[in-house]
């Protein structure tokens, strides 16, 4: 089909033979009155994700936007799109970071643009700060995404362009941010060790360094700075004025005539933002090859069936369950899966599949997971890590079975066999949350705490420790035995009136797309954990009636209650 | 048997020298090797990789670029004719074509030369001499001096007898060099010297003719042909009155509103024009025509006429192979009878010139070049040749033949459309404007039409259409990706992907602004003067063999669908789609710190050439108008003049030195 993409497959050699794994037939009928329903939903939030991110990718305030501009400076998307190769793909790290997380401060895409971009032909991870986002100033989430980048960069051996124009640490919230393990003292040392390990390091000054930041150019291999635009110090004009007296400019202090012709500080002088960036694409342009990132010659196949039709199938609820064959027959090459242990432990499906001609393991959820099926699992890791073949999981699970078979028949040592796979494989992998992540099964099918490269999450999707009918559930079950104990009447009004606003609160606790930590009303900030929700989201009426199909669990399997009624208590 | 042998071996030609270049040295050998004559070529420094060099059997380097140094070397060409074997010599048109003294040579050599016999070159070479012989064999002819009296005064008087307007004309000229027009007696000195000056260039003579001027004349010529047993026809007339600067445009065959009864006057006359200086081989017989039909004998070309391929094209004659078989001995393979007119032929000359800065001709790289298929293109040069400043600057010839006229006209136009050059300025869409010139198709063609309509055809420069602003846009879209090695994998892919939102692109071509955004591999928005688009772009093809990144599409915007064409040159892309557009774009930013130059503080070459004389020295004060430098390029002379009185800080150039285009040959102090 001639299109854009015809110039994509124009240099794919047509020679090779492609492997004839059989093409999974899709069940799906678009005309079913279940269909419709999804697709229409899934448009929905998908619009309102997308509604979001316009917001978002304008960056600060418009005056703040203005002011950036009439300094003769880019925007930083547009820095990183003068960066980048043209035509190429931006693949965005953490869009939502920052959103709704302090109280009344916006701080849209989290003050700073990370992401995987061709640059000169070669793949980096690219770090923009926004200036117009509180002066490009490192918030705690801020950091966080900076050192995200950072680790996905280390990961996956990218070289790093580091963009920068802040104005430092927060400092009202330098508690946060400063000294502990994960702070921003981590970027330097990260750069150093990067370094050391041959991954490349480039600075880009094009705004303030002021102190810490510094480190930022200091610390890369190679650094260009803008002339007038740009300027590095360890202490600014103010901060010197106070301490020694001196009065200086900050071009005088720490410019780019001063870096590049007296200091050697920076070792490349630019005239503007474009040109810059055109020493910058220079710059990786000139760095040893990486023929380990070039991606196999093997043919490319487009999938057989529309990934359109995905809204239709998986739609927004999530108790309703649907075959992950179909999804996965939407995005792997020629649709074409070969299946492992098909009749064996069928909640999980395995098999082998391509993409972009690179041969990958897939492992998705149909159901809950029975011991079979993560005995399955963990063979089948163990399969792709012994013949080095990256794994994608794709996430849709209400968790491991319970019950007193499921326990007698050895879940959780076979669970466990599962999770120990997942902890130790040695290949690449990616996760995809399409649908429910409750409970264990989180961390059985590679959640964030499973190390996986890169975790992409649909707006559909939830993460959390239960659903909240579940746990509605089992705090009603601990109220009416203690009532039971003490004796006392435990009536349906009672037990309606303390279930129902935790089933609220249990959902607006749960980990959703746009949700960096955990945003349900009166918690403590230590609480917070890389989670947040929206109301749009959770105000929706499909999901107002009631969050997962789980199982609901009973009172011998918990093993300690004591969780969920602190649990409860922080809402 | 032996003796019988002998005569076949010295009158068959197998092989055949072309002493000559472009595309008139591969028209011959196509001829040649149609009939299996071997072709030899000759070339000079300049034409080492030129495609007669290329196409020929064998070729021969014969010397430096500059013509007087290779392609009008007689003995050279001689030397190589002989030790190459080759029993004929072709001249094609130009260089040696009409030079007796080589005809001459070739025949003391033992080689045929492929024209006439010297003396009909000599008889009718000489302007003042082929007058005469004409006024004896009654052919009509025009009131004028020629005779050996060359002095200036001389000349002024006769001009004054004559009456102006006064034609000046070189008497070995040809082609327009060495001719000049006096309108009046102030500026006849002036005109004359200019003449001489250019001819002795050329031809190494400056002997000059002076005739009438006709006033809104027509140009008609008839070819004919003659062989070496007496037998003389005519192929019909060519109106070649579409000219500029005498320089032919746009020819026809047969003259547009001629009857059948004045058309065989036109040939008689001419065939007897021929015989008279018993005449062999193919020659063009020139005649003036004025507004009441009646003609004057003007001159006799004794070539092979630039514009032959429509003459070919009325009567399917391959004028070619006559010459092969006149030099052979052979008689006219057709009686006059015999000779057909089918439909209507139209040729248009493509140069490489500014048309809107007078014409003036250009040089550099066809960095792109696409021939129609619909049509006859006669070239000699192929993407990535270079039009230098030492030969003549056309590029092409573009042949249609319809049914009749007017088929002929769009045929043609359509033809032009489809021929894409790029990297050069071009006469495309000006002789477009010619061929579509309302007063052009009802056929009232004359020489002045190109000065009287000037206005109108030269408004070439028009402000982009909206559908103009949409497929540069594109072009430079999918220009802008073309080097991505997109078999790496998905992030090299063209299709600008962004996570959750859409890549903008703002698009500058030249003075606009056109905001896009693109919303996946065939859809984009496009913002332009306030207006949003939807975009569809379908087909996208890079076009295989083209020296720079080349790409076709098919354009959807409202309701419209279009083909269109995108080139990426060095400093510029080129789109052929609704209309030819160059839009200047340099494809990599260049950071330059340079002060910019003292603006209009120096004269600078307006093309590139040689300089020929400097004529003033530093310190020198100049007046207004005073000429400062004399160069030379495609063989015309330009004379560079003072913008205003100033005096000379400095001089830098060099006679002759070539100067590239916008070279600064003269720095003047400030405004005195």
């Amino acid at each position: 089909q001639p299109n854009w993409i015809s110039i994509r497959l124009h240099h794919v050699s047509s020679n090779t033979i492609i492997t004839k794994w059989p093409v999974i037939k899709t069940q799906i009928e678009d005309s079913t009155e279940n269909y419709k329903t999804n697709d229409h939903e899934m448009r929905n939030i998908v619009g309102d994700l997308r509604s979001k991110i316009d917001k978002i990718v304008q960056g600060g305030e418009e005056a703040a936007r203005a002011l950036h501009v009439k300094r003769g400076k880019l925007l930083a998307r547009d820095r990183v799109e003068t960066l980048i190769d043209p035509g190429t793909s931006f693949l965005e790290f953490s869009q939502f970071a920052g959103y709704q997380v302090y109280e009344n401060e916006e701080v849209p895409a989290g003050g700073i643009i990370t992401g995987i971009g061709v640059v000169s032909g070669r793949q980096c991870v690219i770090v923009a700060n926004d200036a117009t986002v509180k002066g490009g100033t490192y918030y705690p989430v801020t950091v966080k995404k900076h050192l995200r980048a950072q680790e996905i960069a280390r990961q996956n051996n990218l070289p790093c362009i580091y963009l920068v124009d802040s104005g430092g640490a927060n400092l009202p919230r330098q508690a946060d941010i400063f000294a502990d393990s994960n702070h921003f003292g981590r970027i330097f040392y990260n750069q150093a060790t990067m370094s050391g390990m041959g991954i490349p390091q480039i600075a880009v000054v094009m705004g303030s360094c002021t102190a810490g930041g510094a480190y930022v150019p200091a610390m890369a291999d190679q650094a260009i700075i803008v002339r007038k635009n740009g300027t590095i110090f360890l202490g600014g004009p103010p901060l010197v004025k106070a301490a020694t007296g001196e009065e200086i400019s900050a071009e005088d202090l720490g410019g780019a005539d001063v870096h590049c012709s007296i200091s050697g500080v920076t070792d490349y002088y630019a005239l503007s933002d474009e040109h810059a960036l055109s020493m910058a694409r220079n710059a990786v342009a000139g760095l040893a090859d990486n023929h380990l990132a070039d991606l196999s010659s093997y043919p490319v196949e487009e999938p057989l069936y529309p990934a359109e039709e995905l809204y239709g199938i998986v739609g927004t609820n999530l108790k309703k369950t649907f075959d992950i064959r179909e999804v996965i027959a939407r995005f792997v090459d020629g649709s074409r899966f070969d299946e492992f242990k098909q009749k064996y432990g069928e909640t999980l499906v395995t098999g082998f599949a391509r993409l972009y001609g690179q041969k990958v393991g897939i492992i998705g959820n149909n159901g809950v997971l029975f011991s079979e099926s993560a005995m399955k699992g963990a063979h089948f890791i163990e399969l792709c890590c012994q013949r080095k073949i990256p794994l994608i999981f794709l996430q849709n699970i209400t968790g491991f079975m319970v019950g007193r078979e499921a326990e007698a028949g050895g879940i959780a040592k076979h669970g466990a066999k599962m999770v120990t796979a997942v902890a130790c494989a040695n290949v690449p992998k990616i996760t995809l949350i399409i649908g429910g992540s409750y409970g264990a099964g989180n961390y059985g099918m590679c959640g964030r705490a499973y190390s996986p490269r890169f975790l992409f999450m649909w707006p559909n999707a939830r993460i959390s420790v239960m659903g909240g009918e579940q746990a509605a559930n089992v705090l009603a079950q601990v109220q009416r035995d203690r009532r039971k104990r003490e004796g006392r009447e435990w009536t349906e009004v009672e037990e309606q009136k303390l279930k129902q606003p935790v089933e609220q609160r249990n959902y607006t606790s749960e980990i959703s797309a746009l949700a960096h930590r955990i945003s349900g009303e009166n918690i403590a900030k230590e609480t917070i954990v890389q989670a947040l929700t929206s109301e749009t989201f959770y105000e929706r009426p499909d999901v107002v009636e009631e969050s997962s199909g789980a199982q609901p669990s009973l009172e011998e399997t918990i093993v300690s209650t004591e969780s969920n009624v602190e649990l409860v208590e922080q809402g | 048997a032996n003796s019988s042998l002998r005569m076949f071996s010295t009158e068959r030609i197998n092989r055949v020298l072309i002493a000559n270049r472009g595309e008139i040295a591969l028209r011959v050998m196509r001829t040649a090797k149609k009939l299996g004559i071997e072709t030899i070529a000759v070339y000079s420094d300049a034409d080492v990789n030129s495609m007669h060099t290329k196409y020929a059997d064998r070729a021969y380097r014969i010397g430096e670029a500059s013509p007087l140094k290779s392609y009008l070397k007689m003995e050279k060409i001689i030397e190589v004719a002989k030790e190459s074997g080759a029993q004929a010599i072709h001249p094609g048109y130009g260089f040696l074509s009409e030079n007796a003294t080589f005809a001459d040579m070739c025949k003391d050599a033992g080689v045929t030369f492929m024209g006439p016999p010297s003396q009909a070159i000599r008889d009718m070479g000489m302007k003042n001499a082929a007058k005469k012989i004409m006024i004896n064999a009654k052919v009509p002819v025009i009131p004028g001096y020629n005779g050996s009296n060359q002095e200036t005064d001389f000349l002024f008087e006769e001009a004054k007898k004559i009456g102006f307007p006064v034609m000046i004309k070189a008497v070995f000229g040809g082609g327009g060099k060495g001719m000049r027009i006096a309108w009046n007696e102030q500026e006849f000195i002036e005109k004359l010297e200019s003449a001489r000056s250019e001819s002795a260039k050329a031809f190494g003579n400056s002997d000059m003719i002076l005739e009438k001027f006709v006033e809104r004349p027509r140009h008609v010529e008839v070819q004919v042909f003659g062989d070496t047993h007496g037998n003389y026809v005519y192929l019909w007339e060519r109106d070649c009155s579409l000219q500029r600067r005498h320089q032919k445009i746009i020819e026809e065959a047969p003259a547009p509103g001629l009857d059948m009864h004045t058309r065989q006057r036109f040939g008689k006359n001419a065939v007897d024009a021929a015989r008279a200086v018993g005449y062999v081989g193919a020659g063009t017989v020139e005649f003036i025509m004025d507004k009441h039909g009646n003609e004057f004998f003007m001159e006799m070309n004794t070539r092979l006429q630039v514009e032959h391929p429509i003459t070919e094209a009325i009567t399917g004659v391959d004028l070619v192979e006559w010459q092969f078989k006149v030099a052979q001995g052979e008689k006219l393979p057709l009686s006059q009878e015999e000779i057909p007119l089918r439909g209507h032929a139209i040729e248009t000359r493509i140069y490489a010139e500014d048309t809107e800065a007078g014409f003036m001709p250009t040089a550099g790289r066809l960095e792109h070049l696409e021939f129609p298929k619909n049509a006859r293109v006669d070239t000699g040069v192929e993407e990535g040749d270079y039009v230098t400043v030492h030969y003549d600057p056309m590029i092409a010839k573009i042949i249609t033949i319809g049914s009749d006229r007017n088929n002929a006209i769009w045929l043609m136009d359509k033809a032009l459309q489809q021929t894409h050059i790029g990297g050069l300025c071009n006469n495309i869409k000006f002789v477009r404007s010619c061929l579509t010139h309302k007063e052009f198709v009802a056929g009232n063609v004359y020489t002045d039409f190109i000065a009287d309509h000037e206005q109108e055809l030269l408004k070439t420069k028009t402000p982009p259409t909206k559908e103009a602003l949409i497929e540069a846009a594109i072009g430079r879209l999918l220009l802008s990706s073309f080097n991505n090695v997109t078999s790496k994998g998905p992030f090299h892919a063209s299709d600008y992907f962004r996570l959750n939102h859409h890549a903008k692109e703002t698009i500058k071509l030249e003075e606009n602004k056109v905001e896009a955004s693109i919303i996946d591999n065939e859809n984009l928005l496009l913002k332009l003067n306030g207006e949003r688009l939807e975009i569809a772009v379908k087909d996208v093809q890079r076009v295989d063999d083209t020296l720079y990144p080349a790409v076709t599409f098919t354009v959807e915007s409202q309701g419209k669908r279009w083909k269109s064409k995108a080139i990426q040159l060095p400093d510029s892309i080129m789109i052929y789609g609704t209309e030819e557009r160059k839009w200047d774009i340099p494809q990599e930013t260049v950071f330059d710190d340079a002060s910019a130059a003292e603006a209009g503080l120096e004269a600078r070459s307006p093309m590139p050439g040689v300089i020929d004389k400097v004529l003033v020295a530093a310190g020198d004060a100049v007046r207004t108008g005073q000429s400062l430098v004399v160069m030379t390029a495609m063989k015309m002379e330009y004379v560079i003049k003072a913008p205003f009185d100033c005096v000379i800080k400095s001089i830098s150039c060099i006679p002759g030195k070539n100067v590239a285009k916008n070279a600064i040959l003269v720095k003047f102090d400030k405004e005195v």
